[in-house]
């Protein structure tokens, strides 16, 4: 009798722990339409193109910090600096528009970006220092310079901006532009992170740092790049903001990059690294536009919503790991 | 006299497949019962019952005559059974004293009263550990005491080891099975699974041979020569387990070490390896070999000396700098240092070598499967797919996917540490094969290694280090374990001439 029940023991174990692994390979997806169905039942008006444009238009600046945080957090890093660097490219690139070409402003701002990456990048990869730390002071230090460069006041571009603010609201091919960007730099992001060198060395860092470095490989140049990426995207996120509202501001981004890491992670990234994926970290964005977009139709108040946020992100992680929690 | 533990006709299946069919297994208060057989021949999960870590399908379990249901590892740990595990279960940052009573400290804690018992265990099995010093601090022997002294600590019946000197030099090893007979005489009862024969003939009162899940038979050493063993074992005798050397041509020199000293105490080393060659490096562990490796690797720098490579002035500045060069390296801790275990068996074979298979840093998939295939039929790997993680591979086909990635990569001098740590029986014949197709090829192959008949066995020659300098060489005529660890404790030869490698 014992043996009997030792035997179905294993069989549902086995039965459950498939279960679990079906979660963790499509939770993501799974947890997206569970929402779509919500949302959809819970107004009319979700599923209206106006409106799914403007969950879009509204994420594209998270999305695009996104891609830079995946690629960090596959290193299994961390990047907390992307919010304020988003405001020293939104106030730098609104200042350099008044004196340079558009073109030359913005390739200016989002090198200022890519400067404060290169900063925490070569300070994590050569001389070892804790990613949370570095990324820490730089979240500090890019605001305050946002802040001194603005002094505090929102900076208008004047008319030479006009034509970034024209990008900002119009659409190509039916789709916003900043959406649009977004989508093509997580197509680009996609390409990199599954075909090319760099993104695969960048996931088996992630995953077992040593045995890359003993295959010949130069870690340290990997681990730089990934922070001087996501400082480049969370400028490039910053001048969308800008493009959209008109105005360069030291508050843009601010608290964003936990918006970001949660949407990475519901994306089903591991921040032990080695683990995520392009389409499921654009699905996470996807998921907390969603159900911001949700709340806000049904009408739930702002601080209301924080909470229900809160809760929700747990409840994506724990589908997430389905797997571990099934297990044993 | 009744046996301290019975195991009868004890089946495990998982998801219907089975992993032990009917074993017995018993064992004595005050003997060593030696548990040997290739990898996945069921020693370990056959443990993890006796360990009450899983719940046997069919079968009993009894100890000193009593059937008993093992709850779990708490139960068998209160019933006086100690399971030590390869990989050890200690807390780095906590003291040896903290660890051993961990699980049994008491709410206040007299710190005084706990390092001296802690003192007293080890000093019962013959060191001096400081018991505040932070494990992670220790060696890894002295971490395998800090284990021992933890089984102790609760009056324990029955100690199993599994594959305890794996990660021990020969020096510790030897101590280790002083402790084990110290524990033998004050009546615990040892189980002990090693791949390493020699040691279980010098301790083993009686061994049981497992292959498939079942129990072949259980023998005494001494009414079992050691070639019976490994027939029962593999179905193979001991002689076709280095395989034929091949006739390689030597060809001319590949690496030169000239006054070789690392900052890291080795000193004044010495040496020339040239193409088809495949020159062993010996010693106990801590006499310098890895030191040596890596600092060919570029891994660490050197103080002083100079080595050329293929004629040309050689100083590596880093692993990557190295390969470039034409150099590879089998590292010895495969799990952590040679393989990405989470990663395709796949993409872990090109590592090492990307640029034929990719055009502007993007790889070509057909060109990738193209060379893996070739790859996986020439090592005869064997796996589901070449897509599947490593994880999903044995040890020893895991160690295959290392030396994939090195043919694939192609270096004149390959360095292999440790090539067959963990990897069973039949595995290890067929690494021994690759490894001469690699100096046929004409690549110059440093083997280091602890097992002494291993590097008998492969090497043309063996290079023994001590103490941080290069001792001395053996011929094949020399090829004796009382020579290499005379040579590598002392510097001297019984018999034969001084000699520069």
């Amino acid at each position: 009798m014992t043996d009997n029940a030792a035997t179905i023991n294993e069989t549902q174990a086995q039965s459950r722990f498939n279960f679990g692994k079906a979660f963790r390979q499509y939770g993501t997806f799974i947890i997206f339409v569970l929402l779509l169905i919500v949302a959809q039942a819970q107004s009319d008006a979700f599923l209206t193109e106006r409106n799914v444009m403007n969950v879009l238009r509204q994420m594209s600046g998270i999305g695009v910090m996104a891609i830079g945080m995946l690629f960090v957090i596959l290193t299994r890093g961390i990047d907390l600096s992307v919010g304020s660097i988003a405001a020293l490219g939104s106030v730098s690139a609104a200042i350099l528009i008044q004196s340079y070409p558009l073109p030359v402003a913005l390739v200016m701002a989002i090198g200022i970006g890519a400067a404060c990456g290169l900063i925490s990048g070569a300070l994590i990869a050569f001389f070892r220092l804790p990613a949370f730390v570095i990324t820490l002071a730089m979240m500090t230090a890019a605001r305050g310079f946002a802040l001194i460069l603005s002094n505090g006041q929102p900076i208008m571009p004047g008319p030479s901006g006009a034509p970034l603010q024209a990008f900002g609201t119009s659409f190509s091919l039916g789709f916003p532009n900043p959406a649009v960007l977004m989508i093509g730099l997580f197509a680009l992001a996609f390409l990199v992170l599954n075909y090319s060198r760099f993104g695969r060395l960048v996931k088996a860092i992630g995953s077992n740092e040593e045995a890359v470095r003993l295959s010949g490989i130069s870690v340290p140049w990997y681990v730089l790049s990934v922070y001087v990426i996501s400082g480049a995207l969370a400028a490039v996120a910053g001048v969308l903001i800008t493009s959209r509202s008109g105005v360069g501001s030291a508050s843009v981004g601010a608290g964003n990059e936990l918006d970001v890491i949660a949407a990475v992670v519901i994306g089903g990234a591991s921040l032990m690294g080695g683990r995520g994926g392009v389409i499921n970290t654009f699905i996470g964005v996807m998921i907390l536009g969603v159900i911001g977009n949700i709340m806000n139709l049904a009408g739930v108040p702002g601080y209301h919503q924080q909470v229900y946020l809160g809760v929700i992100i747990v409840v994506a992680v724990l589908i997430q790991n389905g797997s571990t929690l099934f297990r044993r | 006299m009744t046996a301290l533990i019975q195991l009868e006709n004890i089946t495990k299946t998982f998801a219907g497949v089975h992993a032990l069919t009917d074993v017995d297994f018993d064992l004595m208060a005050g003997e060593v019962h030696a548990l040997v057989g290739e990898n996945g021949a069921g020693k370990s999960t056959l443990m993890r019952v006796l360990g009450g870590e899983m719940r046997p399908n069919a079968g009993r379990t009894l100890i000193e005559g009593e059937e008993i249901r093992l709850a779990g590892p708490t139960d068998a740990i209160r019933r006086g059974i100690s399971v030590i595990h390869q990989e050890m279960a200690l807390a780095p940052d906590l003291s040896v004293a903290e660890n051993i009573f961990l699980g049994a400290l008491p709410q206040g804690i007299n710190w005084a009263r706990l390092n001296e018992r802690a003192r007293i265990l080890i000093e019962r099995l013959g060191f001096d550990i400081s018991p505040r010093a932070q494990v992670a601090d220790l060696a890894v022997a002295h971490q395998q005491v800090v284990e021992i002294a933890k089984a102790l600590s609760r009056d324990v019946k029955a100690i199993v080891f599994d594959e305890p000197t794996a990660v021990l030099a020969s020096g510790d090893a030897e101590r280790l099975l002083e402790i084990i007979k110290g524990l033998r005489a004050e009546g615990v009862g040892i189980v002990y699974i090693s791949h390493r024969l020699d040691e279980i003939y010098k301790i083993a009162d009686r061994i049981t041979v497992m292959k498939d899940g079942q129990r072949v038979g259980t023998v005494t050493p001494a009414s079992t020569p050691v070639e019976d063993l490994i027939r029962m074992m593999v179905g193979r005798p001991l002689s076709q387990l280095f395989g034929d050397k091949p006739d390689t041509t030597i060809g001319e020199e590949v690496l030169r070490i000239d006054d070789l000293t690392l900052p890291n105490g080795i000193r004044g080393v010495n040496l020339s390896i040239r193409r088809g060659e495949v020159v062993g490096l010996g010693g106990l562990v801590g006499s310098g070999r890895t030191e040596v490796a890596r600092a060919i690797f570029g891994a660490d720098r050197i103080a002083s000396g100079t080595m050329t490579l293929n004629g040309r002035p050689y100083a590596p500045r880093s692993p990557r700098h190295a390969v470039k060069q034409g150099v590879g390296l089998v590292p010895e801790d495969r799990k952590s240092q040679g393989v990405v275990l989470d990663m395709e068996i796949r993409k872990n074979a090109t590592m090492a070598s990307t640029g034929p298979i990719t055009r502007a840093g993007f790889f070509r998939p057909s060109a990738e499967r193209g060379v893996v295939e070739r790859l996986i039929q020439s090592l005869r790997i064997k796996l589901g797919s070449m897509n599947d993680p490593v994880s999903s591979l044995s040890g020893g086909n895991q160690q295959k996917v290392v030396l994939a990635k090195w043919f694939n990569a192609d270096p004149d001098l390959i360095i292999l540490d440790e090539p067959t740590r963990g990897v069973d029986v039949g595995a290890k014949t067929e690494i021994y094969s690759l490894i001469h197709q690699l100096a046929s090829a004409g690549k110059a192959v440093i083997v280091i290694s602890s097992e002494h008949a291993e590097l008998f066995g492969l090497c043309d020659r063996v290079l023994v280090m001590g103490e941080g300098r290069l001792r001395g060489e053996l011929q094949p005529h020399e090829f004796q374990e009382e020579k290499l660890l005379t040579l590598s404790m002392t510097g001297d030869r019984q018999s034969g001439t001084e000699g520069r490698a």
